[in-house]
């Protein structure tokens, strides 16, 4: 068995239960080459009218060697690419309960919205008074996140979570740079927090102090009080956190750390659950980013596009950086430097993070949703999830074991306490959960749990729909305990490929095609 | 409400297995007086009502397509089969997460690593990731890996490499405390970067084509570097540039960083786009973002996995390479289906149409009485000089319902030498009758 560095099996043994075909094919299952195995180096599956010639500047600099990419004809690469899609599980098939991540239901109208010419196929530095309805379209999703948040202000351009994280502790470094106190440099964040935190904190020049969380899974309050002091930047807390928890004193965290001069940033990942229920303005919060791509459902994507605005608290938002949308009247214009900035009499504002003004295809997705649910159907979204989270928990809880007593959030954390001494672990119950036909939970995080299994069900499903995802998940459960591990080790064994061996990926990496390669 | 399954009957059968009286019971843990606040928004709506509200402000945008449309610097109006747009809009692409169990995502596995191959083929590197936030983040990453490379952290920047890419770069630079060089406005590529080396120096940031359009031979600097240890870092813009110019790689750059927007991305105001990232194969432990490498499964198939995630955050924590969490995916499928269905032989004509196109305007504009074509050598873009303040013509021909170019205020606002700069891009998109027009319009617009 070989393990990576976390301890996790990264490749599989046990036979195959495969029956063999000439194809290599499995009836639906379509074995598909690489686009540089078709032999299609001189095609080309886009017709454009021959040019014209003659014209030429580019003088010695025109590419004269070739660089071999494949041309495919349109139904060579429908095919391609419909049978990539075929190996793929989505949330359009059936429930994907990854926590922390939440996959909720993308609606269509969403994507069509984000198509209409007058927001898909305008450019960045049109003049302003070309794109009116683009800025007021910014403008209009700002001011839906300051009212579901209750913070005065919000920096649009962060282009995700991250990016959002770093946003939000540049103005922190901004802030405390301004007061003349540039020598706090620690950030606490707790053991539990995404790892996003102080890979943020380091990106900004900040030494990070990790906070042990208590036996409840929140941040523990005496250890979190023993490190405050004269050289702390702030705070960066989940919440609800990365356990499934609200952080019960947040509150008391947050007066803390502003007593020493601090300021509170909250990782908004979990918005989702307490989303038209609760402002983190009242909480104390001072900055927060909001990840566009889970609460309010902007399509994940296969890893991205995602899309990050942050709230800031009154304190902060003279350092939120350019370019910002300011509404006068009817009319809409953009801040562009730090210079003009300042000439509007708002403080010189923060440096720019990104070349435009942030995720427009994702921001007009995301206030789709927001009419579409509007304050009541937000609310009742939040409402759904952590009704569903606490169903999955408390069914789940015959058989497995919740890493933490009491009521969850929006999603139920188990740990692998069911598993001890089956010999199956954490991630040969994941693979199981494939060949069932579901995406298997966020495994191994939080650390702070041992073997965690995070399940978040969203609001998007049914009780049906859960109802069947509990009860295979039971069975694989009493499986495990009734000796059947070898069954769980060679899992997944329907799926389109088995186990990979990641060990060896990582060892020599292969991370392009080359002819001598393969 | 149409997007939420649960009845009415089903929550409160869900609250009894639960054993809550009432749903506020599972947000206990919530100070009471922070709960359910009262919020001023209005109530949910339907399909029509939606597409009404949405609709009308759509319409107050001039989009790119409606008429004639010169603007570029960073983003271009390019023609997208439409084959690419309904492939992206397929379930298992749109509505898949991160690749973070590979036996259910070799659909998103394998484009990437045909992703990978592709970028590195244009950019004439090594290996490329599976791409960034855009172009400018790209940019700014690239000065953060050469810091971590060559333990220095000064980063010299081009006169002639988009403001916003030197602005990002140095906002993210600054935070570390290290220096930033910016060289004066260089519309001629005439900048002697090797000069502004020293013994501080991380890298030398040129783009190419530049934000004037000008195409930069970049072996000369390459060699200058590689002598002084510092690294190259080209930033390409414009992706598809690529069809028709040497790349970075074969003039011996280090890392290339660029904005992938013009192959199957549409314009969208600033994003979505798909940063590029490509570097030479020794660079690699010290890059930033995701890779997907080749590897085999339990049966001995040919697979694909994530990989080298021993330099990111989710692992590393505050020793991560970068604070990075997500690629761009979707819009780096849209990329990858776009040249697959372009390959070299396509990619080498529409480069081929773009550059006559800017030709053909060029020729065009700069008949114009007092207009100055700035750029001799260039692919699809390049800079006029006029006679008067060019935002104040933009403006003019707007009115025309010409888009005409960005004016040199915009990115330069307070650098007046800038303000009668006019950067104009051409593309396949832009027909004969579209110059014309442009060219008309201009010549009423400086009489």
């Amino acid at each position: 068995m070989t393990m990576n560095s976390q301890g996790r099996q990264t490749k599989g043994d046990g036979a195959s239960v495969d029956v063999e075909t000439f194809t290599g094919n499995r009836a639906l299952q379509i074995e598909e080459s690489l686009i540089f195995e078709k032999d299609a180096f001189a095609a080309t599956g886009v017709d454009f009218p021959e040019p014209k010639g003659g014209a030429d500047r580019l003088g010695a600099m025109k590419r004269e060697a070739p660089f071999n990419l494949p041309g495919l004809s349109e139904p060579e690469a429908m095919r391609h690419y419909v049978r990539l899609s075929q190996k793929n599980y989505a949330i359009d098939m059936g429930p994907f309960p990854l926590g922390s991540c939440t996959m909720k239901h993308n609606a269509r109208l969403n994507e069509k919205m984000a198509r209409l010419p007058g927001f898909g196929d305008v450019h960045p530095l049109q003049p302003q008074s070309t794109v009116q309805g683009a800025l007021e379209l910014i403008d209009t999703l700002a001011n839906w996140l300051m009212e579901l948040t209750g913070m005065p202000a919000v920096a649009m351009s962060p282009k995700a979570g991250a990016h959002g994280e770093l946003c939000g502790m540049m103005a922190i470094k901004a802030a405390l740079d301004a007061r003349g106190e540039s020598h706090r440099k620690r950030v606490l964040a707790p053991e539990s927090a995404h790892g996003t935190n102080p890979a943020t904190a380091a990106q900004c020049g900040f030494v990070v102090d990790a906070i042990p969380a208590d036996d409840t899974g929140r941040v523990d309050l005496e250890a979190f009080r023993a490190r405050l002091g004269p050289d702390v930047a702030g705070i960066m807390v989940t919440n609800p956190n990365t356990c499934g928890l609200f952080e019960r004193d947040i509150k008391a965290i947050a007066d803390a750390v502003h007593e020493v001069g601090g300021y509170f940033y909250c990782d908004g990942a979990n918005f989702n659950a307490i989303a038209g229920k609760v402002r983190p303005g009242d909480l104390g919060v001072d900055a927060m980013h909001i990840n566009l791509h889970k609460t309010f459902s902007t399509p994940h994507g296969g890893g991205g596009p995602g899309s990050g605005p942050v709230v800031l608290s009154a304190a902060l938002a003279p350092f939120a950086p350019v370019p910002y949308v300011v509404r006068e009247g009817e009319k809409f214009h953009l801040v562009e430097t730090r210079r003009a900035a300042k000439a509007e009499g708002e403080g010189e504002a923060g440096g720019r993070i990104t070349a435009f003004q942030g995720q427009m295809g994702m921001f007009v997705r995301a206030l789709a949703y927001m009419l579409s649910h509007g304050g009541d159907g937000i609310r009742q979204a939040s409402e759904d999830a952590v009704l569903n989270a606490n169903y999955v928990l408390a069914r789940l809880s015959k058989e497995m074991s919740p890493a933490f007593p009491g009521y969850c959030m929006h999603e139920a954390l188990f740990d692998d306490a069911f598993l001890k001494g089956t010999g199956v672990e954490t991630l040969d119950f994941a693979k199981a959960m494939i060949d069932e036909g579901y995406h298997p939970m966020t495994m191994y995080f939080p650390l702070v749990v041992h073997g965690a299994m995070l399940i978040e069900p969203t609001e998007s499903e049914s009780r049906q729909e859960l109802d069947l995802f509990c009860d295979a998940l039971l069975d694989l459960a009493k499986k495990a305990r009734a000796g059947e591990a070898a069954r769980f080790k060679a899992s997944p064994m329907l799926s389109p490929r088995r186990r990979l061996d990641e060990t060896a990926a990582a060892r020599k990496p292969i991370l392009r095609w080359a002819r001598e390669a393969q | 409400m149409r997007y939420l399954p649960l009845s009415a009957d089903d929550r409160r059968q869900m609250l009894e297995t639960i054993g809550a009286r009432s749903i506020d019971d599972l947000y206990a843990d919530v100070p009471k007086t922070v709960l359910n606040a009262a919020f001023d928004l209005p109530a949910h709506k339907g399909e029509l009502e939606v597409e009404r509200m949405m609709g009308a402000m759509a319409a107050k945008n001039r989009a790119a397509g409606a008429g004639p449309f010169f603007v570029g610097c960073g983003a271009y109006k390019h023609h997208t089969p439409a084959s690419v747009d309904h492939i992206i809009q397929r379930s298992e692409f749109l509505t898949s997460y991160t690749p973070y169990q590979p036996e259910i995502a070799q659909g998103t596995l394998q484009y990437l690593f045909e992703f990978q191959s592709q970028v590195a083929a244009l950019t004439g590197m090594d290996v490329a990731n599976a791409s960034m936030y855009d172009g400018s983040t790209a940019c700014a990453e690239a000065a953060l890996m050469a810091r971590r490379v060559t333990k220095r952290g000064k980063v010299v920047l081009s006169g002639a490499l988009h403001p916003h890419y030197a602005a990002v770069t140095r906002t993210n630079v600054e935070l570390l405390g290290e220096r930033v060089v910016q060289m004066p406005i260089d519309t001629q590529a005439s900048e002697d970067l090797a000069a502004a080396i020293d013994g501080d120096t991380s890298c030398v940031i040129v783009q190419t084509p530049d934000v004037f359009g000008n195409l930069r031979d970049l072996t000369g600097l390459a060699q200058e570097c590689r002598a002084k240890g510092v690294l190259l870092v080209a930033v390409v813009t414009e992706i598809m540039s690529l069809g028709a110019v040497k790349s970075p790689g074969e003039m011996g750059a280090d890392i290339v960083v660029g904005e992938g927007q013009s192959i199957g991305n549409g314009l969208n105001f600033g994003g979505p786009y798909v940063g590029l990232f490509a570097t030479r194969e020794k660079l690699l432990r010290q890059t930033p973002g995701r890779y997907c490498g080749q590897t085999v499964d339990a049966d001995g198939k040919r697979g694909f996995v994530l990989t080298l995630s021993t330099r990111e955050q989710h692992i590393r924590r505050d020793k991560a390479t970068s604070n990075i969490c997500t690629n761009s995916g979707l819009c780096a499928l849209a990329f990858t289906i776009h040249m697959t269905l372009l390959g070299e032989a396509g990619l080498r004509r529409v480069a081929a149409l773009n550059h006559e196109a800017a030709c053909r305007t060029a020729d065009a504009l700069s008949k114009i009485p007092g207009v100055q074509l700035l750029t001799s050598s260039f692919f699809n873009e390049f800079a006029l000089r006029l006679p008067k303040n060019a935002t104040k013509v933009v403006e003019k021909l707007a009115a025309d319902d010409i888009l005409a170019g960005v004016p040199g205020e915009r990115l330069w606002p307070h650098d007046s030498e800038a303000h009668d700069i006019l950067i104009v891009a051409a593309t396949e998109c832009v027909s004969d009758e579209d110059i014309a027009a442009y060219a008309k319009s201009l010549s009423k617009a400086l009489a």
